[in-house]
């Protein structure tokens, strides 16, 4: 008796809320006409994050910086006809949250992150009058910019790096899942190992996921307990237990030899450890530059719809980070040796590591 | 006289139903008052206002003379009210002493010290007989043990009052004898008794005094010694119950239930049926009397296809119904009342009509192609529920919500409406009033004047002398001597199921008669 | 007071408890929770757009719902909804894409395949159940790690390296144009409908067939239907099949429905977990499942709009929609408290 009570307290709801729903159609629609578009001349910009969420310490941390830089220099507020940002929980959410920033009336909307590539997909197939931007994935609609990177190329600095400075001659490299980005990081760090020194083993181990700190930790413990020395990661939220290992190390003994290799955005800050820092350098991949500069690119009418822009250590959308005196003078100068060489494209750095 | 406890007029209502109305009940110091009823009387609701679970509507309580209004249990303890539950609340893998203190243990800067209420558990065993150990642990000790902590509780926590709620039903016959003299023994020190039970001889055992109750309203007090069973049982029930089950002569016809040197294992492997013989007739009723535990259950489990048959054969109306699916030997002509109603016999959780709809739900009429039709297990259901006197408010309620002697009637009720050419029927009639026992045994009767085979299984001596007309004596998993109840007698019986032949138990019981002079 | 405004009360009152508690929360933590909750509200039934998408969310829900409830009414717990449902995603997902048959056939066969496959995933646990006593609780979670890196590996098998499966065919897809005009462009798709005719099947075997009343039986007393002749081992693994089978049906909605495809996970989806909440609420009957599907779902989906508009942090989010949720199990603990106390009074 109760339940079917329930149910019809339920479509009651349901039915109330579909009438409502059509005034509320109304509404907007009236407001587009007439009081939406305070500023007319202001260009808008707002980015859906990922399931990693904004706070990642990564990609979706570095493209909401690139927003909110632009903003502050075009004198923005957070907010319609300003700057936002959506962040996703479930993957389910990444269209209505794509919709959400449409029906808000921003010029330019982001998705950060390979994942959402379908979604930006459909939602620029059905409102093929706005202008959106894709990070790390490669779209054909005229609508859409993809924004890439030459991870390869940042990893292969990072690799002759950790070549000149292992003591064992053991460094280990891990990565989040085995997608096309990530691999660009590891081909390129064995390219960058083996143009050093190519009898160098690098330990290669994939967490599975991009938000397990404990999966990182483990794969980090294992590894340095088999005497590498130096971690490269790749993997999101799951590298942050790479960095916890190595820092527990440092702390149990002051005197430890571990490194780890951010990824990125500059991981400095978490590798510090007391006075010490197990933080050897980070692979910055400047989404940020990349999304200010197709903010700027569209504020002035040159949107870059359809077109895949790539960016590489050529035009500092990839770039080693200050090791603030982790790495010697010495080894910095072979790392600038090879980044103009990379950038004058004497080195081609491979995309795909090799098939095994 | 003084009374120690006096529940004047009480009256407690639930709802629209009273479930004690005008009830008086005057415990004397030093006497082993019984609290007589059938099932669902009103004698728990009762003890429960006594013990502050309930508040009464109606009516007032006096202790030691004072009146007093009992708001909870604690008040009670405080009083000197303890209660022996039916069902132990005692914790299994704790020791006998950390359960006695277990909700105000004494402290010793801080920790629990285990060791003084060891020694003070001790000593009350001692003075009262208890001889329980006080580190025991629960789990490690029997039923009667277990209750005896229970009594220990009460008396540590200083109960001069102590209500005994059915404390016999899960003992055994030995350990009845024991609780007997522990009761008196509180007695003797100071202690006053109430004791809840529907067992007739228990009360002729044991009580000073009885109060009889009848469907919540209060019948009245009467003494003992001055008083018999068959006129307890008159008041309780309120009509005339007959003991000596009414039957005539039985004609028995061919042969339905034959079982060949059958071997059944338990569920570790051990053989509980060694080898037994065993023939049932149309028009008959066979008794199985045997102590617990040699080989009955397994020998039920075995020929109703719930157990495999290790080795020999069994027959019902000549079919070879060795294991056969469960189904395909009821389907055979086989109806069974399980020894545990609530485990095997009914869906607690069902309705009281899909339980009647039990063992024929998956044929037409009351399902035709996989569809049922509950219209038609309702209709049944009503008939049922008429033609065996079901006492529920309806087919839609839940089984688990009607009396043990319900449930139990309703079981029947499902079996015998099959029309099975045997009928199994396991401990039928245990934890049940004697209008209820009455009921089933006519019924078991019926069936076999119907020209039925019934196979009786019970551990009571007098249900297996009333109802059967022939006796098979199950020792260690064979039937060891087939007697008729007309020409035996109980202590024969008695010395048969304890393992003893025949000729041996002629021979012990005559040098008993030497020895006793009755 | 009535046994029936007992009964509507309860529910409206826990769910005041739960937006007055949340309230608490959003205002302690410095944000404004009438603006918070006229969010939520816009979130769900704000215009025809979050209508779509808050159906659609609750279409998965009912049927991760219904695989639980249904187990459960046999008496056994599946944990393992989440799993099953992912391997019918996979399922679906593939048979969507690798064949092209007109739309009558291609889409029935998509979801045959996402309930086959789910239903395998519920065969095993069953059959280990009935045949070994091995606890359907751990089986089942560890399927569900099983069926998560199994269904990664078939899905980079089947995309030659890559990390998603290709785009099914319009012939096997649940979306509509018509749908998706009428809510401006949601995802809603006719999955709801799937899940709704699931809701009546669920019915249907329970309360009108014979299979129904077995599996009822076993799931109350597995010892008296042995004794009344059931065969519990077929009735075990048949229960876990069904439920499998109205899961991976869950992971058909995401499939053909809301994705068209299906990505590499890093983990669970939650669906088939929040499933057990759903079937809990909905005290396990079909019915019930609507309704506790369609609160989860409304509240999920609509919890995405409180940021968007009102901007409550979605960790703060996250906490006043679990406090309306459990103020809502709680009013279920009541209502159970209050029909236990008064089946007492009755027994007495």
């Amino acid at each position: 008796m109760s339940k079917r009570k329930f149910g019809l307290v339920l479509s009651m709801i349901l039915a109330a809320g579909t009438l409502l729903g059509a005034c509320g159609t109304d509404k907007a629609k009236e407001k587009e006409g007439s009081t939406s578009t305070p500023k007319e001349d202001t260009f808008s910009i707002a980015m859906v994050t990922d399931t990693g969420g904004v706070d990642d310490k990564s990609f979706n941390t570095s493209a909401w910086k690139g927003i909110q830089d632009y903003g502050k220099e075009n004198n923005l507020e957070k907010g319609d006809g300003g700057f936002d940002y959506l962040q996703s929980k479930e993957d389910a959410e990444y269209m209505p949250n794509l919709n959400k920033l449409v029906q808000r009336d921003f010029d330019l909307i982001y998705g950060i992150g390979y994942l959402l590539k379908e979604s930006i997909e459909e939602v620029a197939t059905q409102r093929p009058d706005n202008k959106f931007a894709l990070v790390d994935e490669v779209s054909d609609l005229p609508n859409i910019a993809s924004l890439m990177f030459k991870e390869q190329e940042g990893s292969f600095l990072a690799g002759v790096a950790a070549a000149h400075m292992t003591k064992s001659g053991k460094i280990g490299f891990v990565g989040g899942m085995e997608i096309p980005v990530i691999e660009r990081f590891e081909a390129g760090f064995l390219a960058g190992v083996a143009a050093v020194k190519p009898e160098l083993k690098v330990d290669v181990q994939y967490t599975g996921d991009f938000a397990k700190a404990e999966l990182g930790k483990a794969l980090a413990n294992r590894m340095y307990s088999t005497g590498v020395d130096i971690i490269f990661h790749a993997a999101g939220g799951s590298g942050t237990g790479v960095f916890a290992e190595a820092k527990e190390r440092k702390k149990a003994d002051p005197n430890a030899y571990v490194w780890v290799i951010g990824v990125d955005s500059d991981q400095y800050e978490d590798g510090q450890i007391g006075d010490d820092n197990i933080t050897l350098t980070s692979m910055l991949k400047r989404v940020d530059i990349a999304v200010k500069n197709t903010a700027e690119l569209a504020a002035k009418g040159e949107f870059p719809g359809g077109e895949v822009t790539t960016f590489g250590l050529a035009d500092e959308g990839i770039a080693l980070a200050d090791s603030r005196g982790a790495i010697p003078q010495d080894v910095l100068d072979e790392v600038a040796k090879y980044t103009k060489q990379i950038a004058d494209g004497e080195i081609e750095v491979p995309e795909f590591k090799a098939k095994k | 006289m003084e009374y120690v406890i006096e529940m004047l007029n009480i009256r407690k209502e639930f709802g629209n139903f009273v479930a004690n109305d005008d009830i008086t009940l005057q415990l004397k110091k030093g006497e082993i008052h019984a609290l007589l009823g059938e099932n669902g009387a009103g004698k728990s609701t009762l003890m429960n206002v006594l013990f502050g679970l309930y508040q009464p509507e109606g009516g007032e309580i006096k202790v030691r003379g004072k009146a007093t209004a009992i708001t909870d249990p604690n008040v009670a303890n405080g009083l000197g009210i303890g209660m022996v539950h039916q069902h132990f609340m005692l914790v299994e893998n704790l020791t006998v002493t950390e359960n006695i203190i277990l909700g105000n243990e004494p402290k010793k800067m801080g920790m629990i010290n285990v060791k003084d209420a060891a020694k003070k558990v001790a000593e009350i065993s001692k003075l009262y007989g208890l001889d329980v150990d006080p580190y025991a642990k629960i789990e490690d000790i029997s039923v009667g043990m277990q209750q005896r902590v229970e009594i220990l509780k009460t008396l540590y926590r200083g109960a001069e009052i102590l209500i005994f709620d059915e404390p016999t039903a899960s003992l055994t016959p030995q350990e009845i004898n024991e609780l007997i003299s522990i009761m008196k023994k509180l007695i003797e020190e100071g202690k006053s008794i109430i004791i809840i039970t529907h067992k007739l001889q228990e009360i002729m055992d044991v009580s000073d005094r009885v109060t009889i109750i009848r469907k919540g309203k209060g019948i009245g007090t009467v003494i003992t010694s001055e008083s018999n069973p068959v006129e307890l049982a008159t008041l309780m029930v309120g009509r005339q119950v007959t003991f000596k089950t009414e039957k005539g002569p039985s004609y028995p016809a061919e042969e339905v239930l034959r079982i060949e040197n059958l071997v059944v294992e338990d569920y570790r492997g051990i053989q509980k049926v060694k080898g037994l013989n065993l023939s049932v007739r149309k028009g008959e009723i066979v008794g199985i009397a045997g102590i617990d535990g040699n080989g009955q259950s397994e020998l039920i489990e075995a020929v109703a296809g719930l157990r495999k048959v290790k080795s020999g054969k069994v027959f019902i109306d000549s079919k070879d119904v060795t294991g056969k699916k469960p189904r395909e030997i009821t389907e055979s002509g086989l109806g069974h009342i399980p020894q545990d109603r609530h485990k095997h016999g009914l869906v607690l959780d069902f309705s009281v009509g899909y339980n009647v709809a039990l063992q024929t739900y998956y044929k037409e009429p009351l399902s035709k192609k996989g569809i049922m039709n509950y219209k038609l297990v309702s209709k049944k259901a009503k008939e049922i529920i008429e033609m065996f006197d079901v006492r529920t408010q309806g087919e839609h309620e839940l089984a688990r919500s009607l009396s043990g002697g319900n449930q139990q009637k309703l079981i029947i009720g499902r079996e015998v409406d099959r029309n099975p050419e045997l009928l199994i029927a396991a401990l039928p009639t245990r934890g049940l009033d004697v209008g209820a026992i009455e009921f089933i045994h006519k019924r078991l009767i019926e069936q076999r004047d119907n020209g039925k085979a019934v196979l009786l299984i019970s551990f009571e001596l007098d249900e297996v002398m009333n109802v059967s007309d022939r006796i098979a004596v199950i020792y260690d998993g064979i039937i060891v001597d087939t007697v008729i109840p007309t020409e035996t007698t109980e202590q024969q019986l008695g010395l048969l199921m304890a393992g003893q032949s025949r000729d041996k138990a002629a021979v012990t019981l005559t040098e008993g008669d030497d020895n006793h002079v009755e | 007071m009535s046994n029936r405004f007992i009964n509507l009360l309860v529910p409206i009152i826990s769910i005041i408890l739960g937006l007055l508690v949340g309230a608490a929360v959003m205002w302690f933590s410095g944000y404004d929770p009438v603006a918070g909750y006229i969010a939520l509200w816009n979130g769900i039934f704000g215009d025809m757009y979050s209508i779509g998408e808050t159906i659609r969310q609750i279409s998965p829900y009912i049927l991760a719902g219904l695989a639980v409830a249904f187990a459960f009414r046999s008496g056994l717990f599946n944990i393992g909804v989440e799993g099953q449902l992912i391997v019918g995603w996979f399922a679906a997902a593939y048979v969507g894409m690798a064949f092209e048959l007109p739309k009558f056939i291609h889409l029935p066969l998509a979801l045959i395949a996402a309930a086959l496959a789910g239903a395998l995933w519920g065969l095993i646990p069953g059959i280990l159940k009935a045949t070994l006593h091995v606890h359907e609780v751990i089986v089942t979670i560890m399927m569900n790690y099983i069926a998560l890196h199994t269904v990664n590996a078939l899905i980079k098998a089947v995309s030659e390296g890559g990390y998603k499966t290709e785009k099914i065919h319009q012939t096997a897809s649940l979306r509509s144009e018509f749908l998706s005009n009428l809510t401006d462009f949601s995802t809603l798709h006719y999955g709801i409908f799937v899940a709704l005719a699931m809701v009546a099947v669920m019915w249907f075997i329970l309360e009108k067939t014979k299979t129904g009343f077995e599996l009822k039986s076993v799931g109350f007393n597995d010892h008296a239907s042995q004794y009344a002749g059931m065969n519990v081992k077929k009735n075990i693994i048949l229960s876990m099949v069904v439920s499998g089978a109205f899961a991976g049906l869950g992971g058909a909605m995401e499939a053909l429905g809301t994705f068209g495809n299906m990505v590499t996970r890093g983990g669970f989806t939650g669906i088939g977990f929040d499933g057990i909440a759903v079937a809990l609420l909905g005290a396990n009957t079909p019915l019930g499942v609507i309704f506790g599907a369609s609160l989860f779902g409304s509240l999920k989906y609509g919890a995405g709009n409180m940021p968007n508009e009102a901007g409550v942090p979605i960790e703060i989010v996250s906490i006043v929609i679990a406090l309306i949720i459990f103020f809502v199990a709680s009013g279920y603990i009541i209502r159970v408290l209050l029909s236990k106390m008064k089946k007492k009074k009755e027994a007495k």
